[in-house]
């Protein structure tokens, strides 16, 4: 670490006494017997193994399905805290979309200068075939996550926006239900906010962003790229807990200007798609047209008013780390008021003072490519080798506008179930937040990512990071 | 429902049933081997091979050595065989993974279950003193899932496709075993009586897990006559040709229930249940046990794909 900041961590105040949020449930904790704990503990990993809870590692071995490790400690906010995050992500979120509207449309923001219109520019995530056409009831981003990092009682910041297609809340509601199936007296003793009407919210908030050409109750499907996706394990379950089809590409295709799905009675129209799979294989009509994901078509269905698709597409634009840096101008230029979340301090490496500054001090520094995700192709500065630093150096002035850099933070830690006893360990929040015509919904909680290993700042389940139980405590 | 779900729970069905078939095909090659001379073991574990239509890949690998330990092992989890009942599981368990939302959790998690002890029980090569127990543990995962869908599945469409690939498969297992041994049942005046006739009836009972049920039934007398009649006409057995025709078209009546009409499938079996109706067992041995049993074959697979073209089970 950089600086001598010291760690804040959720559970334990620097003097070793409890933090209130975490007093309920540090008294259960000391009342139980820690051998029977880790019972629990390998009880609840065969529990996700028999129900496939799983996902696949990109690259590895197609059969390979990993769990995400679950760790039983939950991680604890308060009342009061989560109202004033709450308030944060619906003013970013609502934002968010209002952006996305205006760029796909006047552009206003940057016709006020408040935006470089370069950053428009041959970005991959902007589609031309989103100008000008507005999607049902105005919605661009019908499902957000908001991963939002905390180096203090009272700041917390965020990390990345996730327009485009947040996935793990599966994962966030499954922890629920295994941690009430492993303790359940503990949830009588300490009142958190339920979060296992998510699904049925999310079913409602689609359902509200029909198309102009339903007829009766909308019909809502998720689409899959199929069973060796990463996240097929989440498309399946919220599909079964939606009550909606699970479809694949091969399922679905264009007849009578809608897109409909092959039953076992024949094609039946679909009005909202909820669809896993990237803009990119969506239409290979319209973008790749090696694409066997997606539906030939789909994007004409769509302008005419068709079809809904959710989220959006173009909508990844918003997810684009060089526009990220912009969120706090882009959040007033909106909503006319100041940004209740606050960004993480970025160097845009596009611009040569900051380029400068970064290669001078690649060593603190955590630098992102502007398109990616999942944590990879980023560097660590303070866990990187020479080598891999001026390694990456070299890729960094070859190409300045793809990166984008920002301090090492001294991430919160909640403490982890070891076989020693608890220990400390940097977490990250991903809330959830469902769009819809009828206004904006916020999951209470959220997915909580967990680094496993000591000191480490990497959360990413792609990289070994866990996964806990996020409570939110009852005022 | 999706066209591709009805076909991912149909198979699914059929997998698993293929699975359990040969455990049980293999439990009575086992008992064959175990309570016969060498030869005749050695005949057994060949016709069984026969009977899931291997012998090909099987002779490709191993050449002529039928022996006990490499039929096992190849039946059960040989990479050569694509039917083996590891492959079986382990697409089973896809179909059913790719179908999830049209399982119960519980239905889901037997299988997933299943094909996690399964794949332990079959990681290495199995030897002889823990064959039974391989083979129990198969049948035994398997009626799990059986349970979990009794139990636990709606008694819709879902779940007729399901039970029509049980039968279709199970029918045409059946049917194979008669098929590699109808011999066995011909009259045949010189064997009429002997040590070997009775031990290859019961072979035959066997492999379909039917001896105790065709003793009880027939006081513990044997003939080859009884035994064609109880695995080809008696539709009180859960693995007989009848049963297995009773349960298709009750569960493609109930298709046609909830669909409104009826398809060229229900019309296939219809003509199949006629033919089944009308025959005694003394006609069928008069026009040829072996011809009937592979007009049958023939014909429910006939059904099968009318079934996956009707239903819209692909593009």
């Amino acid at each position: 670490m950089s600086d001598s900041k010291p760690i804040f961590d959720e559970m334990y105040n620097a003097d070793g006494s409890v933090r209130p949020a975490y007093a309920d449930y540090c008294d259960w904790f000391d009342q139980q017997d820690e051998k029977a704990l880790r019972r629990k503990h390998l009880d609840a990993e065969s529990s996700f193994r028999r129900t496939g809870i799983t996902f696949n590692v990109y690259g590895e071995d197609e059969a390979e399905e990993r769990l995400i490790p679950f760790d039983m400690v939950p991680r604890i906010i308060a009342a009061d805290e989560w109202r004033r995050l709450k308030r944060g992500i619906e003013q970013r979120v609502s934002a968010l979309n209002a952006f996305i509207a205006d760029l796909y449309h006047r552009r206003e923001i940057v016709k006020a200068g408040r935006l470089p219109e370069r950053l428009l520019r041959n970005n991959d995530a902007w589609l031309t075939n989103m100008v000008g056409f507005t999607p049902p009831g105005g919605v661009y981003t019908h499902i957000v996550g908001i991963d939002l990092v905390r180096t203090g009682p009272d700041d917390f910041m965020v990390l990345e926006d996730n327009a485009r297609t947040p996935s793990g809340v599966s994962y966030m509601l499954e922890n629920r239900e295994t941690m009430m199936a492993m303790f359940p007296e503990l949830f009588s003793q300490v009142r958190v906010e339920s979060v296992s009407n998510y699904p049925q919210r999310l079913a409602r908030s689609l359902a509200a962003c029909a198309p102009p050409a339903t007829k009766g109750k909308p019909v809502v499907a998720v689409l899959t790229p199929g069973i060796y996706n990463s996240a097929y394990f989440e498309h399946a379950f919220l599909a079964d807990q939606m009550g909606a089809e699970l479809v694949e590409g091969s399922d679905l295709r264009v007849i009578d200007g809608r897109v409909a799905m092959r039953t076992t009675r024949g094609y039946q129209p679909i009005d909202v798609l909820y669809r896993r799979v990237d803009d990119e294989y969506l239409d290979p009509l319209s973008f790749n047209p090696a694409s066997a994901l997606g539906v030939p078509g789909i994007m004409d269905v769509y302008r005419a008013g068709g079809i809904t698709i959710a989220n959006a597409p173009g909508t990844g634009i918003a997810d684009d780390k060089a526009i990220y840096s912009f969120m706090p101008e882009i959040v007033e230029f909106y909503t006319g008021e100041k940004p209740l979340l606050s960004n993480v301090p970025t160097w845009r490496c596009s611009e040569p003072d900051s380029l400068a500054y970064v290669l001078d001090n690649l060593a603190e520094l955590v630098v992102k490519e502007v398109h990616g995700s999942g944590g990879y192709g980023m560097l660590i500065g303070p866990t990187s080798s020479k080598k891999e630093i001026s390694a990456f150096a070299q890729k960094l002035r070859a190409k300045p506008h793809n990166y984008i850099a920002q301090p090492t933070l001294a991430l919160s830690t909640v403490p982890i179930f070891t076989r020693a006893g608890l220990a400390p360990r940097h977490v990250d929040l991903r809330p959830f937040v469902l769009v819809s015509p009828k206004g904006i919904e916020i999951t209470p909680g959220g997915l909580t990512r967990v680094a496993l290993k000591k000191g480490s700042l990497v959360v990413n389940s792609s990289q070994g990071g866990g996964t806990k139980d996020s409570w939110v405590l009852e005022d | 429902m999706l066209g591709r779900t009805a076909n991912g729970v149909f198979w699914m069905a059929r997998y698993l049933e293929r699975a359990e078939n040969t455990s049980r095909l293999l439990e009575a090659g086992f008992r064959m081997a175990l309570t016969r001379d060498a030869e005749a073991s050695h005949d057994e574990w060949r016709s069984l091979i026969a009977t899931v239509g291997f012998t090909h890949g099987f002779e490709a690998a191993n050449g002529s050595d039928y022996s006990g330990e490499r039929v096992w092992n190849f039946l059960l989890r040989d990479k050569a065989n694509p039917g083996s009942v590891l492959a079986m599981i382990e697409a089973a368990r896809t179909n059913a993974r790719a179908v999830r939302t049209a399982l119960t959790r519980e239905v889901w998690e037997a299988v997933n279950e299943s094909w996690m002890h399964l794949r332990e029980a079959l990681a290495r090569p199995v030897r002889e003193a823990a064959l039974g127990l391989v083979l129990a543990t198969i049948r035994r995962q398997m009626t799990m899932v059986r349970g979990a869908m009794d139990g636990t599945m709606l008694r819709n469409e879902i779940h007729n496709f399901s039970r029509i690939g049980t039968f279709i498969e199970r029918g045409d297992n059946t049917a194979r075993i008669l098929d590699v041994k109808y011999y066995v049942l011909l009259p045949s005046l010189a064997w009429v009586g002997s040590s070997l006739d009775n031990v290859q009836w019961e072979s035959v009972l066997r492999s379909v897990s039917g001896e105790r049920a065709y003793r009880w039934l027939n006081a513990g007398a044997m003939d080859p006559r009884g035994i064609a009649e109880f695995l080809v006409l008696d539709q009180r057995f859960p693995r007989s040709l009848a049963f297995c025709i009773d349960k298709l078209r009750s569960n493609l009546r109930g298709l046609a229930h909830e669909y409104g009409h009826e398809t060229s499938a229900h019309e296939l079996l219809r003509a199949l249940g006629t033919q089944f109706h009308e025959a005694g067992i003394d006609q069928i041995f008069e026009s040829g046990l072996h011809e009937f049993i592979h007009e049958f074959i023939a014909a429910n697979q006939q059904v099968a794909l009318a079934i996956e073209a009707d239903y819209r089970f692909v593009a």
